[in-house]
């Protein structure tokens, strides 16, 4: 007999498995529809490779693993997809995920099916593939990725111990129990490849001495194997991976550290039976026991279940009266939580379904003071210190909860269970768990920015400094031009200055020249020099230019940018061109409209209208030329007068004819030579008038 | 020599304090030039608390000016983004009493948000990149521009300069992988079995 070892504390709550131990494992048949979650298991989700109308076939992979800590998803019966959408599954949250809807045809066709008949002949890299590719995750409760664990290696020497964890330590659940009784052999087969994986020293099948008939049936499966089974008393939480461990070996998982650390690896009874499944007969993981217990159901027992079924449909076969029921809830009293909505699917860690009245796990009992008792830390089969953790937890004083290994907490329930106050100790400690995560994260997303702050300063003042740089590197080459400029001296001058200068000269020899020779000077000045004359002249202008005139060149641009635009929208229009061209004219002419309305504004502030000045001026001239004629027409006599006006009249009219004439060979407009002829009949008269006057004249003098 | 310092007690035990005194000078003049810290290492240890988001709203270009400031002085309430958890840890640092956010600087917000750009009505301006702290924002000079998500940190400051208001801040959903459970009175509390409680 092996000498058996004991964890700290531990509670004994009330058993409660009988109830669903009376009848053999039933199969729960096809349901007609299965709602398969892309993440079953710890780790990342897996990735659909199925479309919504795709038909498959029983144990078609639907779904891909994604990433290394991760498994695929498999069909479990023929079908059709329905959809992939987000639904409610079994989570504490209540929050939907995504997941693959599979309406089943009831014809139950597997895929082709590629088992390895004799395991001892494959390789080690088969195997995990194998188990892998089957889509196995701890059936334990956690969900961890079977093959990581199985490929794991481990720091400082192998693994020499392999235990196989058939406690199932938690009220209520029996589903391990059934399987250990029913399929021994299939256990046992599955525990040589998980052997033949990891080659420990021992194998030892653990097992609670509350279930006799399951210890019988592995004892005698277990004949002639390289394994024993071990039989210790029952205590909650003996099912613990690191409580077990130290049960059957009294090795203590470090703190924060994995089994494999102290050379042990752990797996579940019913993911041994998973392996064996996938790797002899090619069946990927498709179903699982479910205990249906609670005294809401008629006939509690345990089913061999499709992944994916509602646990309504789980509930209605085992005569569930919804009427009793207080609530739902997935896994044992200890370790359980409320499901949302009875229509949630069973998935790959289902191990139970408590369907309990009110009267069997009633409301909690409001919380009262922690007295210091110290009931919880006597039942913390981690060693902690619950108390200690629910006041640092309260006063989020989270320092002091990680200095008093608040991680190593299992989440067991064990210091809830015990404390006299009713103080629901591990939600304190869940969320606290949170908190630090999220605090750590956060933490660590502040240093990444803080990284990515200080990169981005140092390039904006290496960027400044390249400029600045740059700056002054053109600086000194000017500047260094200008000194060779002044050094080379005269001859070496700007070829502007140098030219004028040259225009200059001649300019002043040919005002010399002029005293002898005019015209020859004039041509002289050679075509060039006139352009820099007149290039001079018109900078001179352009810098003279008012603002006035500015104003009405900015505007005159505006209205012509503003034509143009329009007609690029009018054309684009036309040509059918994407909306988002036609938006961006229009937004372009929108932005030039104000400006152009700004422009127009200024130009009519600007004091004293040119234009109208400058009309002004015209006529200014025009009255003082008048003035001018009369004073002149006043000294003359009026003979003189009357025939100046004859003459004038005369060469006006010459002048109109011959406008006409023009007007009419060039085929002018219509209006313009009615205009024509209208002053010539009016200036006819007035000239008859002036010859009268002449006339009159003439024979006055002659008279 | 011990007779003269028999005879002038006095004189011998102000030499004595006098010499102890000049070596430990000079051996403390001698321990800061070699162990002397670069910089000011209060100012580092307060920008570690400081959530970096770059934000601005303490009213100094950043999370460092900022520690540097709360070192010369100024209040250690001044930071939404770190809020009372935050201002908590200033106070434990600094050792003062922790005093509540001025909510003349912003609110602390619930949910951590990130920036979020409406692409179809993006312009590619290039404004909003060159606002962000943290180069967060990809795009190009007439090209949509896009948030990496991972890399935002709320700060909003991309928000104002966008001359078409396509930024908007946009709080991140609870997934279940970011779900987590809450402290009791809050969230529904777990139970375990009353009768077996009266039982055991």
């Amino acid at each position: 007999m092996r000498k058996i070892w004991d964890f700290h504390g531990g509670v004994h709550p009330p058993e409660n498995k009988h109830q669903s131990l009376g009848r053999p494992i039933r199969s729960a048949g096809i349901p007609p529809e299965l709602t398969l979650p892309l993440n079953q298991h710890i780790g990342a989700p897996a990735e659909p490779i199925v479309t919504v109308g795709q038909k498959v076939l029983k144990g078609e992979c639907i779904a891909k693993a994604a990433g290394l800590i991760s498994v695929p998803v498999h069909a479990p019966t023929s079908g059709t997809i329905t959809a992939i959408e987000e639904r409610l599954v079994a989570h504490p949250s209540g929050l939907p995920t995504e997941c693959i809807i599979l309406e089943t045809d009831g014809e139950d066709r597997w895929i082709e099916r590629t088992g390895i008949a004799d395991p001892a002949t494959a390789d080690k890299a088969t195997l995990l593939a194998c188990i892998r590719d089957a889509g196995i995750a701890g059936m334990g409760g956690a969900g961890f990725p079977t093959s990581v664990k199985l490929g794991v290696n481990p720091r400082g020497g192998g693994i020499d111990t392999l235990v196989l964890n058939g406690t199932e330590c938690e009220p209520y659940i029996t589903a391990d129990h059934v399987l250990m009784r029913e399929r021994a052999d299939e256990i046992v087969a599955g525990a040589r490849i998980l052997q033949q994986l990891v080659e420990p020293k021992e194998t030892l099948l653990g097992v609670e001495d509350n279930k006799p008939d399951a210890i019988e049936a592995l004892r005698q499966a277990c004949q002639g194997e390289d394994m024993e089974v071990v039989v210790f008393p029952t205590k909650y939480p003996s099912g613990g991976e690191k409580q077990l461990i130290e049960i059957l070996t009294g090795r203590q998982v470090p703190s924060g550290g994995l089994p494999a650390d102290i050379g042990v690896v752990c797996q579940n009874m019913g993911t041994a039976v998973a392996v064996y499944r996938a790797v002899v007969h090619g069946e990927p993981l498709i179903s699982r026991i479910t205990t249906v217990t609670g005294e809401a159901v008629a006939q509690p027992g345990n089913f061999e279940v499709l992944l994916g079924t509602p646990m309504s449909y789980l509930l209605e076969l085992s005569g569930f009266s919804a009427d009793r029921l207080q609530r739902l809830v997935m896994g044992g009293p200890m370790m359980g939580f409320t499901v949302p909505d009875p229509a949630v699917p069973i998935v790959k860690t289902t191990n139970c379904i408590l369907a309990p009245t009110t009267s069997e796990l009633p409301p909690p009992p409001p919380a009262q003071p922690c007295i210091r008792c110290g009931l919880c830390a006597e039942a913390c089969p981690a060693s902690l210190l619950p108390q200690q953790l629910y006041w640092f937890s309260r006063g989020k004083e989270y320092e002091k909860l990680e200095a008093h290994n608040l991680f190593d907490c299992i989440e067991c329930g064990a210091c809830s269970f015990a404390c006299p106050s009713n103080i629901p100790l591990v939600q304190y400690y869940r969320a606290s768990k949170a908190e630090i995560t999220q605090l750590k994260r956060d933490q660590a997303k502040s240093e990444h920015s803080k990284t990515r702050f200080e990169a981005r300063q140092e390039r904006l003042q290496r960027e400044a400094e390249a400029k600045e740089a740059q700056r002054a590197a053109r600086k000194q080459a000017a500047e260094a031009r200008a000194r060779e400029a002044a050094e080379a001296g005269g001859a070496e001058q700007d070829p502007i200055q140098a030219a004028i200068e040259r225009a200059k000269a001649r300019k002043a020899a040919a005002q010399d020249g002029e005293k002898t020779s005019q015209r020859p000077a004039i041509a002289q000045l050679d075509p060039a020099e006139l352009a820099i004359e007149r290039a001079r002249a018109a900078r001179a202008a352009s810098a003279d230019q008012s603002p006035e005139d500015k104003a009405r060149a900015n505007l005159a641009r505006l209205q012509e940018r503003l034509a143009k635009s329009e007609a690029k929208l009018a054309a684009s229009r036309e040509s059918g061109a994407e909306a988002n061209i036609i938006e961006a004219l229009e937004a372009a002419i929108e932005k030039l409209q104000p400006k152009l309305e700004e422009a127009r504004r200024q130009v009519e502030a600007l004091p004293g209208e040119p234009a109208p000045a400058a009309e002004k001026d015209a006529a200014q001239l025009a009255i003082e030329r008048a003035q001018a004629a009369r004073a002149a027409s006043a000294n003359q006599d009026p003979g003189e007068k009357a025939r100046a006006n004859l003459e004038r009249l005369q060469e006006r009219l010459a002048k109109s004819e011959a406008k006409l004439a023009a007007s009419r060979e060039s085929g002018a407009d219509d209006t313009i030579i009615e205009a024509l002829e209208a002053a010539i009949d009016k200036l006819k008269p007035k000239l008859e008038e002036a010859q009268r006057e002449v006339d009159a004249l003439h024979s006055g003098q002659e008279a | 020599m011990f007779e003269l310092i028999a005879q002038q007690p006095f004189l011998a035990a102000l030499f004595a304090l006098v010499m102890l005194g000049a070596v430990f000078g000079a051996l403390l003049g001698f321990a800061s030039e070699k162990f002397k810290v670069e910089g000011n290492s209060v100012v580092e240890e307060i920008n570690a608390i400081l959530p970096q988001t770059q934000c601005g709203q303490c009213g100094y270009p950043g999370c460092r000016p900022y520690a540097e400031a709360i070192a010369e002085g100024e209040a250690i309430n001044r930071c939404p983004p770190g809020g009372e958890a935050g201002i908590a840890q200033l106070a434990d640092l600094l050792d003062m009493e922790p005093i509540p956010l001025d909510e003349a600087h912003g609110e602390e917000a619930p949910v951590p948000s990130v920036a979020f750009i409406h692409e179809e009505d993006c312009i590619g301006c290039t404004k909003c990149i060159q606002a962000c702290p943290v180069d967060a924002i990809l795009g190009a000079a007439k090209q949509m521009h896009t948030v990496i998500t991972s890399e935002c940190t709320g700060c909003d400051l991309c928000v104002e300069p966008c001359p078409v208001d396509c930024i908007e801040m946009v709080s991140e959903e609870t997934t279940l992988a970011s779900w987590h459970w809450d402290l009791p009175g809050r969230g529904p509390a777990i139970s375990i079995i009353a009768t077996d409680r009266d039982a055991a």
